[in-house]
């Protein structure tokens, strides 16, 4: 469980967070969705232990991390955004490290368990300095997972890796997020949306909007909306719709013939449309969705000043 | 304190395999014996050998100025290059357990790479007749690793506050030189001069642990100078949170 509030972190300066509020419970998969030098990197820092904030609490697994670092960092799992990896050492070799460092109990079977999570028991004698880019993230991942932590904490866990392994850590996350507490940060939206139960759009050090994946389309898509072309004047086409039941706002467009048709959040009146105008004897040439992806929704809520802002992780 | 065994075993094992440790051992060997094989050639040139043990100690204290920076450079500054750093300051360990720990580590080495040097005192007993002053060269090597502790705990210091290691390298060397000429400015009388002549690093060796004599003032030097580099490592390794 991780519990923030009113989290501000200054370099200097410069607000690299401003007065984050946010819980992620057990068994919930949160994500931290914002463009570079958001404070994503920054907030995970604070939360496993790393640094201090300048104002405001965080706790983790119920424990204060400026008060109780020791304790927050013996339950935190964290895969910094650079994979912090020995390329001397082999993989079981830095397994053991980690392990010891951290008391695990019967070390060698639980890195047993854990290199076959993580898919990586042909690899376990290798030295690290000759792993590729995927596997080191696996080795990453492995050490965040060796004490079988109640908090995992990854930064960017799926950058630099290939399609398919994309994929299998993608799976390994969900299926950690039935018994843990996983926050993620990714700038990749399909990620977010695929991944997490939550997702927490930050933006300039700020959380910009919060909510399921799901809701957050809708939410902030204001409404969905829909294209309709027809053979007909647009004219003739603003009443017609404005009379089906569920729409919002139609208007036309500068394309002959073609209305903007906006309808109440999660309502899909194209069904309705559709009939509305072959009903009135029209020739119905196009009807598509043109809602917002959260693709656009996150540009929208990003865009604003992004040019100017400083870097604030690092 | 387990952490400090558990970082200190792990930099052992890393100076067995790095090249670097392999090289400074072979330097200081290879320099010490042409050193010793002098000695005791021209010892037998004329029917003197010259039956004190610490032949190779005098110059063993130049070479370590030099392997001091060399051993203890990578130590953190190398960590935070690589970004492991982070990966230790969020594992359950204290600061000053990393810091403790890896000076332990490097102590460890050096006092092993040392304690082969023993090997031409031993030589040199066996040739001479009555043999060598057990006392002095035990006292001696007390004072060698006292003064090697001090100087790799300030090495470790040093690394605490860069990312790059040639930085550590060459203000560990500016810093461990500096205490070593420091006492020629303290030629005169008073107080201020007293001071300064306290702070340079070999008179504290030369002046009596080398001679066979344990003087408690040295001792206490060495000590103080070594945790006090640890605590200002602890407190540089504590102020990168804060950056």
């Amino acid at each position: 469980m991780i519990e923030v509030e009113g989290l501000t972190k200054y370099y200097g300066l410069h607000p690299a967070i401003q007065d984050l509020t946010f819980r992620a419970e057990t068994g919930e998969i949160v994500g931290f969705l914002g463009p570079n030098g958001a404070g994503k990197t920054t907030t995970m820092r604070i939360l496993t232990g790393y640094m201090p904030p300048t104002s405001g609490t965080a706790r983790v697994a119920g424990f204060d991390v400026l008060e109780e670092s020791l304790e927050v960092r013996k339950r935190v799992g964290y895969l910094p955004e650079t994979v912090p990896l020995y390329p001397e050492m082999t993989v079981v070799e830095y397994l053991e490290f980690m392990g010891s460092l951290r008391r695990v109990p019967e070390l060698e079977t639980r890195i047993e368990e854990v290199l076959e999570r993580v898919d990586m028991l042909e690899r376990a004698e290798s030295y690290i300095g000759s792993l590729s880019k995927g596997l080191r993230q696996r080795v990453g991942l492995g050490q965040a997972l060796l004490h079988d932590p109640e908090v995992l904490i990854l930064d960017e866990p799926t950058i630099g890796l290939d399609p398919a392994q994309i994929i299998e850590v993608r799976n390994l996350i969900q299926d950690l997020g039935a018994d843990h507490t996983v926050m993620l940060s990714t700038h990749i939206l399909s990620e977010a949306q695929q991944v997490c139960d939550r997702v927490m759009i930050i933006n300039r050090g700020r959380i910009v909007a919060e909510d399921t994946p799901a809701n957050l389309q809708a939410q902030l898509a204001g409404a969905e909306q829909i294209l309709v072309r027809a053979a007909a004047e647009a004219r003739d086409l603003v009443p017609l719709l404005r009379a089906v039941n569920g729409v919002v706002e139609v208007k036309p467009t500068e394309h002959e013939g073609e209305v903007e048709v906006r309808s109440a959040p999660g309502q899909d009146v194209r069904p309705l449309v559709a009939r509305a105008v072959v009903e009135a004897d029209l020739d119905l040439l196009e009807l598509r969705s043109a809602g917002l992806s959260l693709e656009e929704v996150f540009l929208q809520l990003t865009r604003e000043d992004a040019g100017t802002e400083a870097r604030a992780e690092g | 304190m387990r952490n400090i065994w558990i970082i200190a075993g792990r930099e052992l094992r890393r100076y067995f395999v790095s090249p670097v440790a392999y090289a400074v051992a072979a330097m200081l060997y290879l320099i010490l014996g042409v050193i010793f094989f002098i000695n005791i050639y021209f010892g037998l040139q004329t029917g003197q050998i010259n039956p004190d043990g610490r032949m190779v100690m005098g110059p063993m204290v130049t070479i370590l100025l030099f392997v001091a920076p060399a051993l203890t450079m990578r130590l953190i500054a190398d960590e935070a290059r690589m970004g492991t750093l982070e990966l230790l300051l969020t594992a359950p360990v204290r600061d000053w357990e990393l810091v403790v720990g890896k000076w332990l580590g490097v102590f460890g080495f050096m006092v092993g790479v040392i304690a082969v040097t023993w090997i031409y005192p031993l030589i040199l007993h066996r040739m001479t007749n009555p043999g060598i002053d057990q006392g002095v060269l035990i006292t001696a090597y007390l004072g060698l690793v006292l003064l090697v502790g001090s100087m790799l705990a300030v090495g470790v210091f040093v690394s605490s506050l860069f990312d790059n290691p040639m930085a550590a390298f060459f203000t560990t060397l500016a810093i461990l030189l500096g205490l070593w000429v420091i006492s020629g400015l303290g030629s005169g009388a008073g107080t201020a001069s007293e001071i300064i002549r306290y702070l340079g690093i070999v008179d504290h060796y030369y002046d009596y642990l080398y001679r066979g004599i344990i003087n408690l003032p040295d001792v206490v030097y060495f000590l103080s100078l070594t945790s006090l580099a640890l605590f200002l490592g602890t407190q540089a390794v504590e102020s990168r949170r804060w950056r």
